[in-house]
């Protein structure tokens, strides 16, 4: 995997992102204007399936009118993050932040599967009064939150205070972020 | 005010305590800068979906008045955390902001958006005015917040 970015990191289109000077600020800039998209709309699907707003209409229609939004802002966002990540591919690889958010996007990944295989089951079935189960709004619940914490790590991954470059950090730290450090050449360095 | 009054100001508010005892720390500023991004998504998404009925792109079997309403608890609350976290990441760097033009495009942008939510585009619509007016109402709405939250994060990059 270190190889893959290293490579990445090498070819082209990396070092001018990285390189430009209004390029990435743009990229980022538009990053965050999709969170607003996915996170802001899911918000409201979510919350939906707690009773707490849109009472009027039924989750299924809910969810039919919100949900493409929803999935157009993840993908743009997918895409722009995607691109954030090429730009810096070895440093964003070895990052805390950026690892903490992948392992965290997974989870709500499974959480979404969860919901939406027994939304399919069950949902038909509703109208705007049903009864949710509450496990479904467990699920709800925990997306909002997962997916807050996605967006704090994804914040951090801009702070360098576990990089690689900045040794020594305690053993585990160099483990979680495969961090190759020579210890030799820093005992070497203590001695004198 | 002469302009050496505003940044005697500035560095007035770059002294106070809370913006001292932010710089003083490693972890505060960036936990609190994360918490103003979540309040800018809560906000966002109001917008999105609120100003996206205006302009009739979603939720169009739905009353734009009853959409807006639905959607306006949580644009207080995106705004509300945003304020609250806004202000003390200011005063930790009340002197940059003050020579960064992105800060000041977001200012302008800022209180003539909240002018424009709070008294003209709320109003009318929960009036339930129709109109070709509408969704001119919610493309501005639109086009002011996304400059807001655009022009905010470049301040970062200055």
């Amino acid at each position: 995997m270190l190889n893959f970015v290293e490579w990445l990191a090498t070819t082209k289109w990396s070092i001018a992102l990285h390189e430009s000077l209004y390029l990435y600020p743009w990229i980022e800039s538009s990053h965050v204007l999709f969170i607003c998209f996915f996170f802001g709309t899911l918000i409201f699907v979510d919350l939906r399936l707690t009773g707490k707003v849109f009472g009027d209409l039924s989750i299924a229609e809910m969810n039919k009118k919100i949900l493409p939004l929803t999935i157009i802002g993840f993908c743009l966002m997918s895409l722009t993050g995607l691109l954030l990540f090429y730009a810096i591919p070895i440093r964003n690889y070895q990052n805390i932040f950026f690892r903490i958010k992948i392992f965290l996007i997974l989870v709500a990944g499974l959480n979404a599967l969860f919901f939406h295989k027994r939304m399919s089951k069950e949902a038909k079935n509703w109208d705007k009064d049903s009864l949710i189960p509450t496990t479904m709004k467990v699920s709800a619940v925990a997306s909002l939150f997962i997916w807050s914490l996605v967006i704090i790590s994804g914040r951090l991954i801009a702070y360098n205070w576990f990089d690689c470059d900045r040794q020594p950090q305690t053993e585990w730290i160099n483990f979680l972020t495969s961090c190759v450090v020579e210890y030799q050449l820093y005992e070497e360095i203590d001695g004198i | 005010m002469e302009s050496n009054q505003i940044i005697e100001l500035f560095y007035f508010f770059e002294d106070s305590f809370i913006g001292q005892y932010i710089r003083d720390s490693t972890w505060l500023f960036p936990i609190i800068e994360s918490f103003h991004l979540l309040g800018l998504a809560v906000l966002g998404g109001s917008v999105v979906l609120g100003d996206f009925r205006l302009m009739g792109f979603i939720l169009k079997t739905e009353k734009i008045s009853y959409v807006v309403r639905q959607t306006r608890t949580w644009f207080k609350f995106g705004f509300y955390l945003l304020v609250l976290t806004g202000v003390p990441l200011f005063l930790s760097e009340a002197v940059k902001c003050y020579y960064s033009r992105a800060f000041w495009i977001k200012m302008v942008c800022l209180v003539i958006g909240i002018a424009f939510t709070f008294l003209v585009r709320n109003p009318l619509v929960l009036k339930n005015q129709e109109g070709k007016l509408i969704p001119l109402l919610g493309f501005s709405s639109f086009f002011l917040w996304t400059v807001v939250a655009a022009s905010g994060r470049w301040i970062g990059f200055s």
